[in-house]
């Protein structure tokens, strides 16, 4: 393990001074209203589009996040093969982060995001633990050398995967790594697809070394507050939520996610009371999502 | 033939619903002991012991058909409700369905020398952009099982290649998938594509995938909606009674 740089202490720092760190709202979304065709490669348009990262970047940081994603969710090795990208992993990576660094205020943080594989580890899948390990390492490693000054491993729902995820993280670089999974209501309650409980998440990614817990994506922000209390309830670990805009609805062909600017930025205060210390949005979520929730915090 | 295989009824305790478990249960009416121990060891994920049971199976003379419909279909049935009622996810699934892979490899081929006529045929896949199959596999294996042929297209499908396939295999059923929102309005578009070359007519359209709902389906103009892979093989054959 390495020691933390310099901008992951001020963050773990703030947070445990009792300050709310807001994240950032929804990259896909976004990036969709903003020319991205269904089904393109987000990673790419770091390379083909880096004007519209830095807007984003810029327009998050100007909202009011003190943290901004990098646009690398689908950046391993594994999915950048299904577009023929597999030789530019680390160059969509550290663009990636250089782009949100290039627009970040003295005190704002660059959080790279690593995202699921789409790949089943071994007996499950074909994949190799080291395999999995190594894509994880590389990226992280492009993402640090881009200038990013932490790492969410986001979307996950699957607890090997994402354990790996931090081992390579915390090994091979000194970014504060932050671990979040994402959850889905069912008959029985609230599991991954691979049927993790928020509970189980909450003490699995802790003991695999994640510095901050949580939960992302989701059904809406009234079912991310149950989820996060059941993990506050199983962790002492700062926690982050970033939660979408709803369940979306098609009106006329486009994807419309109904929860508000104003009814968000209420909603999102009970995961304060809750512990919540970063708090921030996903799918559907706009700056103005944010600027309310800045609005809200900094009442 | 009641059910003897204790495993097996211990198996369908977990369906909790008391009609539904007395449907169920009808499925092994007739079963030997032989197709309930092969059930068992498909919901259980033991791909050499389906493998081997089933050999054995063919071996003692019974039909393909009823080792398909008592052995496999039928195991097959208790892993999706297990699936949809929390008790199992997905790592479970996947073990069972490549179970039901190994005992279909010797099915199969007596199936398709038989000569039966299928009773409808299904193009499946993922839509453009798209790379997730697990819930769509799921459904073909299903289908498969009850009587379907499947044409598997796999993942980020576009509409033309749905277009094509339906064309070349004459197909009176299309299932599209998708588990991103942000790929789910491509369904939509496919769909459009459909009604613009005047072909929507020839064939039934339904969608699936953990982002949508009837409402969505309705919305881009489907035909049906499955919430899993047990209401999607309803929906295919309600499709084909409606077409005979």
């Amino acid at each position: 393990m390495t020691n933390l740089s310099d901008k992951s202490q001020e963050l773990l720092n703030r947070i445990y001074e009792g300050e709310t760190i807001i994240s950032d709202g929804g990259t896909g979304t976004y990036l969709q209203k903003n020319g991205l065709e269904p089904g393109g490669c987000p990673e790419e348009f770091n390379v083909s589009h880096p004007e519209v990262i830095k807007k984003m970047a810029r327009e998050y940081f100007e909202a009011g996040s003190d943290m901004v994603l990098t646009n690398s969710f689908g950046g391993s090795v594994f999915r950048q093969k299904h577009y023929g990208f597999e030789d530019s992993v680390f160059k969509f990576n550290k663009l990636a982060a250089q782009l949100a660094k290039s627009q970040a205020p003295e005190h704002g943080f660059v959080c790279g995001s690593l995202g699921p594989t789409g790949e089943f580890l071994r007996p499950l899948g074909l994949v190799s633990n080291q395999e999995m390990y190594d894509s994880f390492k590389n990226q992280a490693l492009a993402l640090e050398e881009g200038g990013a000054d932490c790492v969410v491993i986001e979307t996950m729902l699957d607890i090997d995967e994402t354990s790996i995820a931090l081992q390579a993280v915390r090994e091979n670089t000194s970014m504060l790594a932050m671990a979040t999974m994402t959850f889905d209501l069912g008959p029985r309650g609230f599991f991954t697809m691979m049927g993790v409980t928020p509970e189980d998440a909450a003490k699995k990614l802790e003991q695999s070394g994640a510095q901050v817990i949580g939960a992302n994506c989701g059904n809406g922000i009234e079912r991310m507050i149950e989820i996060a209390s059941k993990m506050r309830n199983s962790t002492d670990k700062p926690m982050m939520i970033n939660c979408n805009a709803g369940i979306p609805s098609l009106v006329s062909g486009e994807i419309l996610y109904p929860e508000t600017p104003e009814y968000m930025a209420e909603q999102f205060m009970k995961l304060k009371d809750v512990g919540v210390n970063i708090i921030g949005g996903c799918c559907g979520t706009s700056p103005e999502h944010i600027k309310a929730l800045s609005n809200a915090i900094n009442k | 033939m009641p059910i003897t295989n204790q495993t097996l009824e211990n198996e369908l305790d977990n369906v909790a619903n008391s009609q539904e478990k007395a449907h169920i249960r009808k499925l092994w009416d007739h079963a030997d002991s032989l197709m309930q121990e092969i059930s068992v060891n498909l919901i259980q994920g033991n791909n050499t012991q389906v493998d081997e049971l089933t050999k054995q199976a063919l071996e003692n003379g019974f039909d393909a058909n009823t080792i398909l419909d008592q052995g496999l279909i039928a195991g097959m049935a208790i892993v999706g409700i297990k699936f949809r009622d929390n008790l199992i996810f997905v790592p479970e699934v996947l073990v069972a369905a490549r179970a039901m892979k190994a005992g279909m490899v010797h099915i199969e081929p007596i199936l398709s020398a038989s000569g039966i006529e299928p009773i409808g045929k299904v193009i499946m896949g993922t839509v453009k952009g798209d790379l997730h199959d697990i819930g769509k596999n799921l459904c073909i294996m299903m289908l498969r099982g009850a009587g379907f042929t499947v044409i598997d297209l796999g993942v980020d499908t576009s509409s033309e290649e749905f277009i094509e396939a339906v064309e070349e295999h004459n197909a009176e059923i299309l299932g599209m998938s998708a588990l991103l929102t942000t790929t789910m309005p491509n369904m939509g578009k496919t769909i459009s594509s459909f009604e613009e070359i005047e072909m929507r007519d020839l064939v039934k359209i339904m969608v699936g995938g953990a982002p949508l709902s009837q409402e969505f389906a309705d919305e881009m103009g489907a035909d049906g909606f499955g919430k899993d892979a047990i209401s999607c093989v309803d929906l295919a054959k309600q499709f084909v009674e409606y077409e005979n």
